[in-house]
Order: structure tokens, then sequence, then C-alpha cells
């Protein structure tokens, strides 16, 4: 494969690159650990070991882009990961509904990925290489993921009127927050202008909504609304994030500095 | 800075690579699995870079713990990373890595029609799930000779 071009003489647009870095590794953290919560009660044997497998990467993925971030600003990984306070993390809203029922998962898991999908896209390729040669990786584990997810969209829409009503029931309740994984980042033509993003995030949100709507006709799926509130698409977490953040941050808050 | 003994080639230092088992599929080594990506001997000690074969695969800490045990034979510093400069791919692995995951019952990486029963040889085979027992491995079931078998996943 080629490399992209080096970054040259530009100096790196170090806080939308941090913002950047921090929403991607805040989301695959999040979505990674509330799937998780699967491990051992879901429906089928094969799904058990499918959501296992799918947080691992999830939080691999996650592990990879704060240890860049940690690069980036001289922190440390963990820290990143389990250090802040629940209003300092950067997610989407739309990972911030609880784990639910799983077809508010398997609904949930769609949204993200394809969603995540089309940003990973207009990263990959860039001219920042430590992020664009993870991405490029990262995009190859993400096939499997979506298979997964468009097989349960299919699975869920088509099976019986119970499934079809609880998938609708959990994209009613996901719909109004699902754009929120493009909410634009402060700073974010500074990516744009040093080739590390290939378009705005108001423009791939339009993408996403393009891709994913033959999908939704075809399994007569009501089409996602306008996002609600889009500008606090990353900032107002609520209980559920609480919880989860309690549940995620308990080993390490436990006994402070320990080492194994 | 240099040690007692006399600085080993490149050769010598991938021979000797070639002699860990990767930890979740011990009948291939780390070097038929394609995971090593550079290796570097200078004044400075050896310098290996290994590429993961998945981002969050559990088994690198110790895959770059079993290096730095191995190559501290030849006496000098031991600096081991992971690389994301090109990603591992599953034609990485090698003929002889392919031969060996299949004896041991692991059909090697192909698109999924392509996969063959490890067992029997047989094309009449159904993919149960996509996700097995580690992030690089797939589910399969051989309608032929009647046996589950697990597939490594092509990426």
């Amino acid at each position: 494969m080629t490399s992209p071009p080096p970054m040259a003489t530009l100096a790196l647009p170090t806080v939308a690159l941090d913002a950047l870095l921090r929403s991607m590794a805040d989301d695959e953290f999040v979505v990674g650990f509330t799937d998780s919560e699967w491990t051992g009660i879901a429906p089928l044997l094969e799904e058990d070991i499918a959501m296992s497998s799918l947080s691992q990467d999830e939080l691999g993925h996650a592990t990879a882009l704060y240890g860049l971030l940690a690069e980036l600003t001289g922190g440390d990984a963990d820290a990143l990961a389990y250090d802040r306070e629940p209003a300092d993390y950067r997610h989407a809203r739309l990972l911030d509904h609880g784990r639910g029922d799983w077809a508010l998962t398997m609904a949930r898991r769609y949204l993200y990925e394809t969603a995540d999908a089309v940003r990973l896209e207009a990263i990959a390729g860039g001219r920042w290489s430590p992020l664009a040669d993870l991405v490029a990786k990262i995009v190859r584990e993400e096939r499997y993921h979506l298979m997964h997810v468009e097989a349960w969209l299919d699975r869920l829409a088509t099976g019986s009127d119970d499934t079809y009503a609880r998938l609708t029931t959990a994209l009613d309740e996901l719909g109004p927050d699902a754009g929120t994984v493009f909410t634009p980042l402060p700073d974010e033509q500074a990516l744009i202008d040093a080739g590390i993003l290939a378009a705005p995030m108001r423009e791939l949100e339009d993408r996403w909504r393009a891709a994913i709507a033959p999908a939704f006709a075809r399994l007569a799926l009501p089409p996602i609304p306008p996002t609600v509130d889009p500008d606090s698409g990353r900032t107002d977490h609520g209980a559920a994030f609480d919880w989860l953040w309690s549940e995620f941050t308990m080993v390490r808050g436990s006994d402070v500095g320990a080492t194994w | 800075m240099t040690g007692t003994i006399p600085a080993p080639t490149e050769r010598a230092v991938r021979d000797a690579l070639a002699e860990i088992p990767d930890p979740e599929l011990p009948v291939v080594s780390i070097v038929e699995l394609g995971m090593i990506h550079r290796v570097a001997v200078d004044e400075g000690g050896i310098r290996v870079a290994i590429l993961p074969t998945f981002i969050g695969c559990p088994a690198i800490g110790m895959i770059e713990a079993s290096i730095a045990a191995r190559l501290a034979a030849f006496d000098r510093p031991v600096e081991v990373r992971t690389s994301f400069e090109i990603p591992w791919t599953s034609d990485r692995i090698s003929e002889v890595g392919r031969r060996a995951l299949a004896t041991a019952g692991i059909a090697p990486p192909a698109a999924p029609h392509d996969v063959r029963c490890p067992w029997c040889a047989s094309d009449q085979v159904a993919m149960d799930s996509a996700f097995g027992p580690t992030q690089c491995r797939s589910l399969y079931y051989c309608r032929a000779c009647r046996q589950p078998f697990e597939a490594l996943k092509s990426v």
C-alpha cells in the first residue's frame, strides 16, 4: 500500500486533533463497555460470543486511540480512559441509552457502526500517518461488525410482528440522537485544512443518512429524524452514562495507583 | 553499547523469533503468522517492530515479553514495539503456517466461500458465526463430516 504524503512543514492542529481523537476513542470505549454487558446473557450462545468479541475489538480500538491522544498531549492512556469525571467524556449521546433489550442493542449498533464507517472513510488516507495507519487497520476489523449489524437489522425487521415492533420502538428512542456521532468538533476546519479529515461532520452526516436510507426503505422502517439538540451531542450524558461510568471506574477507583 | 558476544546478524535474530509460538495459536510461530514488520541490529542494540493481528489482541503483551526474553540471549539492549505502519493482513501467513493451522483443525484464512473443512477438505461448509473464541477466528460447521471447526478470519 502507499503511505499518505507526510505532514511536511504543516503544524499539527493540536486542539482539533485532540477533540477528534477523544470523540473517536470515547465512542469506541463506551460502546464497547455497554455491549460487554451482554457477555453471559445474550439470547444465543453465538451472540454471547459475538458481543464479547465485538466489545474486545471496540475496546482495542479505544486503547490504540487513547494511546495516540496520550502521545499527542503527553498524557497517559489509562488516565484518559478512567480518570475523568462523567461530564468530561466526549462520546456521542446515541451511546447514552443504557444496555436496553436486544432490539435496542442491535439498533444502536447498526446506527453507530454505519455512522462510524462513514467517519473512518473520511479519515483513512489522511495526511497524519499515525491516525491514518491505525484507521486503515480498524476498517478491516469493522467490516465484520457491519456484516453482523446488517444481518440483525434485516432479521429483526422481517422476523415477526414482535421483532418489527421492538425494532421500531428502539429506533424511535435512538433516532433523535443517532446523528450525534457527527456533532461538529471544535476548530474542525483546521483538521480539514491539514488534510486529516476529508469533510465537515455535517457533510459526513448527510453521507451517512444517504447510505442507510435504502436499507430503511427496503425494510419499511421509519426514516431517522433530524438530530434533537445537535450542538450538545457529545456533552449531555445523563443517568445511564453515570451508571456505566461507575461500573468501568470501579476497579481502578478501589485502589488508586495500584499496579500488577 | 555492545555486549560480550558479537552482534547477531538480522538473520540470526529472525531465526530466534521463529522459535516463538503465538500464545493463542501455538502451532504457528509469530514469524509464520507474518507478525514481524522490521528487525534492525545496530550499535544501539536490537529493535523489532511487530504488527498486531488484531488491534485489541490481548496476546500482544505476552508476545512482546516472549521476544524480549528470547533475544536477551544476544546480550544487548532489545526494543520491541507494535506498529500500524502497514496493516497486518491474513495473507501474511506463510505456506508453512497455513499448513500447520490446518493440521491443528483451524482452517487458514480464505474468502467465506473458499473455506474448506480442515478435517476432510470438503467445501460443504457453513459459517455458524463470524465471531469465535478469539478475535481472529470464526465458527464453521462441515456438513460432509459433521464436525464443527474454526477458521481464521480473512482481514
